[in-house]
């Protein structure tokens, strides 16, 4: 679960949802994200590391350059996590008309 | 019938509806005396909550513990904002698998809907990627799926 939590964490900051909106749009150099967010290039690459370590952006070498994307299958954990929570959700509330059923009868302790 | 809804507001929250059969005071009960939440909110089959603290008044603790009886388990931590028997409630939670996801604020309205209940769960989590990594997952979709399910089950 470290991984689901990191990138719970990394989502957690604006820049870095914005960075990853921008990864969206394609590969990018760390000089070119730094433009639209006005920051230095050490302060985006502090968050790429971040986005990086939680598998969310897979960097390659070129040259003199580091281009990022988006890491293949990036969310895919959070979605499996959530997915399971949503089977969960549907299957407690079938469970809860049951129980409200059996409750409907008597509803002497339902006034305080 | 559609018994379920889910839908987007703004760009933080997700508000879904729901209808019971039962009166709004029976469906209140069921989501805050721990007895009756031990019956029905125990996720995957074969799942139960050995360990249930409810303490429904503002300020309140929440406390599940999840366990599929072979030592798998998760807990869920929270905190009532506010409660207006039977109508209202207002908490804070999160998961912890184990380390704590990012806080949902739930507001969950019973309202009487004809002979049963319309409960509306209006959540916020904290930011637009949270919802939309939630929303990404299909939620909505394996909802669909289970009206028909819930459809078959009420006479």
């Amino acid at each position: 679960m470290n991984r689901l939590d990191s990138a719970f964490s990394a989502l957690a900051d604006p820049t870095r949802r914005a960075i990853l909106a921008r990864l969206a749009l394609g590969e990018t150099t760390v000089m070119e994200l730094a433009e639209p967010f006005a920051m230095s290039q050490p302060a985006v690459s502090r968050h790429l590391k971040v986005l990086e370590e939680a598998g969310l952006i897979a960097r390659r070498i070129e040259g003199t350059k580091r281009p990022c994307r988006l890491a293949p299958g990036a969310l895919e954990e959070i979605d499996k996590w959530l997915a399971m929570l949503r089977r969960a959700l549907e299957a407690n509330y079938d469970r809860l008309d049951q129980l409200l059923a059996e409750m409907e009868p008597g509803k002497e302790t339902d006034q305080t | 019938m559609t018994r379920l809804t889910l839908q987007t507001e703004g760009d933080t929250h997700v508000v879904v509806t729901r209808r019971f059969k039962a009166s709004p005071q029976a469906v209140y009960r069921a989501h805050t005396e721990p007895a009756l939440i031990q019956k029905w909110l125990l996720g995957p089959e074969g799942w139960t909550m050995p360990v249930c603290i409810n303490e429904a008044r503002p300020g309140g603790r929440i406390r599940y513990e999840w366990s599929d009886g072979q030592g798998n388990g998760f807990h869920l931590t929270g905190e009532y904002v506010l409660l207006e028997p039977f109508s209202r409630i207002e908490h804070v939670e999160r998961m912890h698998l184990p380390d704590p996801c990012p806080d949902n604020h739930v507001e969950t309205r019973f309202e009487a809907d004809g002979e049963g209940t319309l409960m509306t769960m209006r959540m916020t989590v904290p930011d637009a990627a949270t919802r939309e990594a939630m929303l990404a997952s299909g939620m909505e979709h394996g909802m669909e799926a289970s009206y028909a399910r819930l459809d078959d089950m009420t006479p």
